[in-house]
């Protein structure tokens, strides 16, 4: 394996030099909106696309200039100023991973901005929706473009708030407000990992400095030291990429309004822990090393599980809410091989970032014609009425099931035959998930634009406005070359390899191997399956029961089930045990004091009779006592 | 020889002592309370007289005068009490209680 090229130290100055000007554009955008917020109602959505905007033109720059600079030169520090004296000094690691990053953060993320003008036009918030916006922008450059863990950390959290904002944007709706709550929660675990594997880092090697680490790991560290910090972070990468077993959260986040579902929850945050693996790769080496297989079955499991929820859910958001999950575990079980599968991993998260959020907002733009309507089954012959999300729509489509020559071909194929070669159990694993890929997206793509009209009595199905089919036409465009681009001549591998190391052998690209003819025949057989149950034959409108097996989907797997017996249940039991403790033990000692005094002193206040002859034989007889005592100590 | 008198003293306190808890009428309680201070002076005035000193006498006179005002302040409130409740009982002065 060819190691990753040393970071230097960025000196002159130039666009990487003003990189933190990509994190500070949006930043201040949310900035302006959240502090004079309705005075910026009327402008406040151009001014975050503007801002947006601004930030995807420094990447462009940025990335042409690290293009000039040769390959040794490619992995650019840039210090900033010192954050913690003595410990962490803030910087940029501008290198060809951050950049693909940022370019994909910026440029999906504009294009997002330009659709929410559109999609959030007759909401009353939409200055506070585009604030978040910027806001989760900001966040997720400070993420991949912090050279050190506190500044990934940083970012992280505020992906994190973002999400939280944005998914319960509409807080009125109890369901968005506890999604946004349920995925908060669930984050934290996942930023547990992360915190943990980051103490562990800085008490071992005395540095969270990306470049610094990789020296101090280089120079050797115990096996034991590296798995423990390898399991840790992935932790944290299933908390943000919605991986099992901390996947839950990512189905309830559809609360919240389309745009946020493709930007956050598909094209980038949910991508974040992929970042992670791929970023922290010296703790993943040797390849096949315990954590380094970790990630590879985490990808695997979660996959399957992913692409087994989506094929029962007639929300159409949730179906892709699970297309998502099934993605990112074929980055997981990417970025788990080691440099082999690093470039197909980001790759593919490229490319779904194009394709994904091309179908995601297609929903959205469904939806924005149909009343808000999300069941696939009151769709259905839509795509006479919607040509345009229609087209985008079925390009998404072609792209996410890999047919042949477009985006998604690539991408996971190359991450398919590179597991059957590493970790065959778990390629021919991936391969099964084409297949069900297949069946589910085709049953989606079938219940919503083919068949009969089954729409609700009030739908007037209409073409969205062209500040929201621009963005699809330029994301489809984007899922139908980007892939090839990337991936055929390995043109992605050798712009990545100065930052993530490159595999000994080149591969090189071959359509007819068996795990790809294995794909291919499987994503037919799911997709022809599909045809039958829900493109020929009718849909019914309500759900019907379904099979065990559909009833363990439909419920996502039991995975809210599971939660609420082995956590929620136990950490009820252990609240009332400290409320009874409380109520009866601590309250029973107060209150018992207070209640003795209270009962003995009304006792005592019977003395006092009102009897002015009482008081005196009281007095009479405490005088006598008195005086017999002072006779008796006189005596002694 | 002044045992007599300590004898006198302490028979008058007694007498004193019983009228103050068994009359209820406030005035006969009140010069029970007088008979009382006076059975203490006596008592006072012939211990001075054993010892050969004045203080006892003294002491005597300030229980005089502190009795006069106690006379004029207690008699005060007795007629008080009686034009108020047309009673002079000390038990029927009963309200301030628990």
């Amino acid at each position: 394996m060819e190691s990753p090229v040393e970071i230097v130290q960025h000196t002159a100055g130039g666009v990487i030099g003003a990189s933190w000007l990509m994190i500070a554009f949006p930043l201040l955008g949310a900035f302006i909106l959240l502090v004079f917020n309705r005075f910026t109602n009327r402008w406040g959505h151009l001014l975050g696309v503007a801002m947006s905007l601004a930030s995807f033109v420094v990447a462009v720059l940025a990335f042409f200039e690290l293009l000039g600079l040769g390959e040794e030169q490619r992995r650019q520090a840039v210090h900033l100023y010192e954050f913690i004296p003595g410990m962490v000094d803030m910087g940029l690691l501008i290198d060809p991973l951050s950049i693909s990053f940022a370019l994909l953060i910026t440029g999906v993320g504009s294009l997002i901005h330009i659709y929410s003008i559109g999609y959030m036009a007759h909401d009353e918030h939409r200055r506070r929706f585009f604030s978040y916006l910027n806001l989760f922008v900001s966040a997720m450059l400070l993420l991949v473009l912090a050279d050190n863990y506190v500044g990934l950390f940083i970012g992280w959290e505020g992906v994190g708030l973002a999400s939280y904002l944005l998914i319960g944007f509409w807080q009125f709706k109890p369901s968005a407000a506890t999604a946004a709550k349920k995925a908060f929660v669930v984050n934290r675990v996942g930023d547990f990992g992360l915190l943990v594997g980051m103490f562990i880092m800085w008490t071992t090697f005395g540095t969270l400095t990306f470049s610094q680490l990789g020296e101090e790991v280089g120079k050797g560290a115990s096996n034991g030291t590296l798995t423990a910090i390898g399991l840790l972070l992935l932790l944290g990468a299933c908390g943000k990429s919605a991986q099992l077993p901390l996947q839950s959260w990512l189905l309830d986040a559809m609360e919240g309004p389309t745009p946020v579902s493709a930007l956050i929850h598909a094209a980038t945050m949910v991508t974040a822990g992929v970042y992670l693996v791929v970023r922290s790769g010296a703790f993943f080496f040797p390849e096949g090393s315990a954590q380094a297989l970790a990630v590879a079955i985490v990808g695997a499991a979660t996959l399957l599980a992913g692409a087994i929820i989506g094929c029962a859910k007639d929300d159409i958001k949730k179906g892709l809410a699970g297309s998502t999950m099934s993605q990112i575990g074929y980055m997981m079980l990417g970025a788990g091989l080691g440099p082999a599968g690093y470039a197909f991993a980001i790759g593919h998260l490229i490319t779904h970032g194009f394709f994904k959020a091309d179908m995601f907002l297609g929903a959205g733009s469904v939806m924005h014609g149909m009343n808000d309507e999300v069941d696939m089954r009151k769709y259905g012959g839509l795509r006479k009425y919607m040509p345009l999300t229609f087209v985008t729509f079925i390009v998404g489509y072609l792209a996410i099931i890999g047919f042949p020559l477009l985006s998604g071909y690539f991408t996971k194929d190359g991450i398919i035959e590179t597991a059957v070669h590493h970790q065959p159990v778990l390629g021919w694993l991936a391969v099964l998930g084409a297949g069900i890929t297949g069946f589910y997206m085709s049953r989606m793509v079938f219940m919503t634009f083919f068949g009969q009209k089954r729409w609700a009595e009030n739908a007037h199905p209409h073409e969205s406005p062209a500040v929201m089919t621009l963005p699809l036409i330029i994301l489809s465009i984007g899922s139908i070359f980007l892939g090839g681009y990337l991936i055929l001549s390995n043109t992605l591998m050798d712009f990545l390899a100065p930052a993530v190391g490159a595999p000994e052998v080149r591969p090189e690209f071959h359509p007819f191997t068996t795990p790809g003819l294995a794909t291919l025949a499987l994503v037919a057989v799911g997709a022809a399956y599909a045809w039958m149950k829900y493109g020929k034959a009718e849909v019914p409108a309500v759900q019907p029961r379904g099979s065990f097996l559909t009833t363990f989907a439909r419920r996502d797997l039991y995975g809210d089930a599971i939660n609420e017996s082995l956590f929620m249940r136990p950490g009820q039991w252990l609240t009332r045990l400290a409320v009874f403790f409380d109520n009866r033990g601590v309250d029973g000692v107060v209150n018992g004091l207070a209640a003795g005094i209270g009962g003995s002193s009304g006792r005592l206040r019977r003395l006092q009779t009102g009897f002015a002859r009482t008081y005196a034989l009281s007095i009479l007889i405490g005088a006598a006592l008195l005086t017999g005592a002072l006779l008796l100590v006189g005596t002694i | 020889m002044t045992t007599h008198y300590l004898i006198l003293s302490g028979l008058l306190f007694a007498i004193g002592a019983l009228g103050v808890l068994v009359r209820r009428n406030a005035i006969v309680v009140f010069m029970c309370v007088e008979l009382m201070l006076n059975a203490c002076n006596l008592a006072f005035v012939t211990f001075a007289r054993q010892v050969g000193n004045l203080e006892g006498q003294i002491i005597a006179f300030f229980v005089m005068v502190v009795a006069a005002a106690e006379v004029v302040v207690g008699l005060a409130i007795i007629v008080t009490i009686f034009r108020t409740r047309r009673s002079a009982s000390v038990d029927d002065a009963n309200l301030l209680k628990y």
